[in-house]
């Protein structure tokens, strides 16, 4: 394996107070690969995200997201980082008040210097991708939830980042819409080789997406497995593990 | 070093085809850090007459993104207001790939998006007449829903939440308190010093204590306490119900079969009407004392006699009348604040929108009621 570290976490330790929730996880993301945090509610995987976000800054360990060390770095240096990265929210969080066009080009008019045409273009090239194409003029109020899935996933795309976030991508869609939104991603990271980084607990988009995977649960405050999906739900020998792939009830005897 | 920058760079350059037909050839990555030089590059070589016919070779290109397609669809369209052709040759499969799902062929024409054709000047007024209509419809349901709640909390008295209203109290009337204190006080202590300047010279001192009493409990102190009310709770209504209503808390409400009005605007209501009186009588007493302030310490008069004239001034009928008036005020103010929040649809922006306009709507309904107070008055008193 000589494939490229993007993302290097080292003996991460996150808390809230005196509430540890992460303890010492250290963990590796390859360039162009579709990565996904599994667990189950309280298990940290938004803790997780946000700590790698730089939302929260860990009590201790590293953090690289590309090389750069974002645990201790500044304002100014986070921000230059975090160009790289784009995020699709939970619920979208597209801007309530500005058009799908307008989400879309806010950030390529903040941070390119292309002319007005020319992010016109690109918008909808980008809105092509997603298969948005006609709802420009929308605004985020007129359109469903997956189509606001995507015109969030069309917005957190418009830099083009080395890597992308999901927090929680079918979390209220429809299986068809979901199943819609798993291949939108598929074929995203093979066109655009975008690593991609989801946070989910879906069973389906887990295995229709992820090449590998790593969980995290609330009793260790770490990591209980990692490694390709399909081979965990049936060789894993860690009962919560085997429940949560295959979908059983917490074992009470 | 040098390598590593000839891989992030992307050059073009354009021959002449023994036919007259050019041929750019691009080379390198064509991403977003390249896009913008790019295309401003190109634009610069191609320097009109443009050529009928522009090939592109894509042969190498390492890299290809929709930035990078950005620039083809620039040169695309800038090739079909001279009405002339650009092809694309020896891309592989990768950026045809790409293009497909960019849906490069329809591309190209001048972009046309997120600019609406704005309609003219009779659309736009029937638009807002509508508009306005709707508004007045929804403000006619929304009064009608109000005193149909206020009669069933009147025949019910239990199904009132005693909590919401004693909480809602607590933040219009007590938390107010310190504010309206101060800014009264301040207000009797400017009208007494003013008038004194006049009244000495008549030396009328005594006559300060009546002209501050009477001002501040028929006009000025439920009109003061009203705005200040209104800047503190009314806007304070309409951003906590705007914020339920974006967040769906207002539908959660009714599909858990509340009545949204009786259960957020009733008790904002009720508890305005009891305490802004209750406020506009501290108002009254804090104006007063500033006038005495300056009647004791600039006048020469004796905390008694201040004292013995005000209450010779006062009837019971003024405060009364003050009463009913800051009952009023508060009546206003509640309902427009819960109505403005009721109103939001969309987003933060509308929630801010509607604090806005329920600070403005209730001052200007408070400067309203308060003339027709005084026309009644005039009439009746």
């Amino acid at each position: 394996m000589d494939r490229k570290t993007v993302i290097q976490v080292k003996n991460l330790v996150a808390r809230y107070g005196d509430d540890i929730i992460l303890d010492r996880i250290s963990f590796d993301v390859y360039e162009g690969e579709i990565f996904a945090v599994l667990g189950g509610s309280g298990s940290g995987k938004s803790t997780l995200l946000k700590n790698l976000l730089g939302l929260h800054r860990p009590a201790s360990g590293k953090i690289f997201i590309d090389g750069d060390d974002i645990s201790e770095c500044d304002e100014d240096a986070l921000q230059q980082i975090l160009r790289k990265v784009g995020v699709l929210y939970q619920s979208a969080a597209l801007f309530g008040s500005m058009t799908v066009a307008e989400n879309v080009a806010l950030p390529i008019l903040e941070y390119t210097d292309l002319s007005r045409e020319s992010v016109d273009h690109l918008v909808k090239m980008k809105l092509n991708l997603v298969n948005l194409d006609g709802y420009q003029n929308h605004l985020p109020s007129e359109i469903s939830g997956g189509m606001k899935k995507r015109a969030g996933l069309a917005r957190a795309m418009a830099l083009n980042p080395k890597i992308l976030f999901f927090d929680e991508p079918s979390a209220g869609l429809d299986p068809v819409t979901s199943a819609e939104l798993d291949q939108l991603i598929i074929h995203l990271n093979q066109s655009l080789g975008t690593t991609m980084i989801i946070v989910t607990h879906e069973l389906e988009s887990i295995f229709a997406v992820a090449s590998r995977v790593i969980m995290l649960h609330k009793s260790t405050r770490g990591i209980i497995a990692d490694g390709d999906p399909k081979y965990l739900r049936d060789q894993s020998r860690n009962p919560f593990v085997k429940q949560f792939f295959n979908r059983l009830p917490a074992d009470n005897t | 070093m040098s390598n590593s920058k000839d891989l992030q760079s992307c050059r073009y350059e354009v021959s002449n085809g023994d036919d007259g037909a050019k041929t750019l050839h691009i080379q390198g990555r064509m991403d977003a850090a390249t896009a913008a030089e790019t295309i401003a590059g190109i634009k610069s070589i191609l320097k009109p007459p443009l050529p009928a016919a522009l090939t592109v070779d894509l042969e190498k290109v390492t890299y290809l993104d929709d930035f990078g397609a950005l620039v083809l669809v620039e040169l695309k369209s800038l090739m079909a207001r001279q009405k002339s052709r650009l092809y694309l040759k020896n891309a592989d499969q990768r950026v045809k790939e790409i293009l497909t799902i960019l849906k490069y062929d329809t591309l190209g024409e001048p972009a046309e998006l997120s600019h609406k054709p704005s309609p003219n000047m009779f659309v736009r007024l029937g638009e807002a007449v509508f508009g306005q209509a709707a508004d007045l419809d929804f403000i006619f349901s929304f009064i009608g829903s109000v005193c149909l709640s206020l009669i069933h909390a009147c025949l019910h008295p239990r199904s009132l939440r005693l909590d919401d209203i004693l909480s809602s109290m607590k933040k219009v009337g007590v938390d107010a308190l310190p504010i309206v204190g101060l800014i009264s006080f301040l207000l009797g202590l400017i009208m007494a010093f003013m008038s004194s300047v006049q009244l000495q010279q008549f030396g009328a001192n005594i006559y300060v204590a009546s002209l501050v009493s009477l001002s501040m409990v028929r006009e000025l102190g439920p009109i003061m306490t009203a705005i200040i009310v209104a800047g503190r709770s009314g806007s304070a209504f309409a951003a906590e119900i705007g914020t339920m209503k974006i967040s769906d808390e207002v539908d959660a409400l009714f599909t858990m079969g509340f009545d949204p009005t009786r259960f957020l605007a009733v008790p904002k209501i009720l508890a305005s009407v009891i305490t802004v009186p209750i406020l506009t009588l501290f108002s009254d007493l804090f104006a007063i004392m500033g006038g005495l302030v300056v009647g004791v310490f600039m006048l020469d008069l004796t905390a008694n006699a201040y004292m013995a004239q005000t209450l010779k001034t006062l009837s019971v009928f003024d405060v009364f009348w003050g009463f009913l008036k800051a009952a009023v005020f508060a009546l206003l103010i509640a309902g427009v604040g819960c109505l403005r929040g009721f109103q939001v649809r969309g987003g933060a922006a509308e929630v801010g929108q509607a604090t806005t306009s329920a600070v403005v709507s209730s001052i200007f309904l408070i400067i309203l009621a308060d003339a027709v107070f005084a026309v009644i008055l005039r009439y009746w008193g």
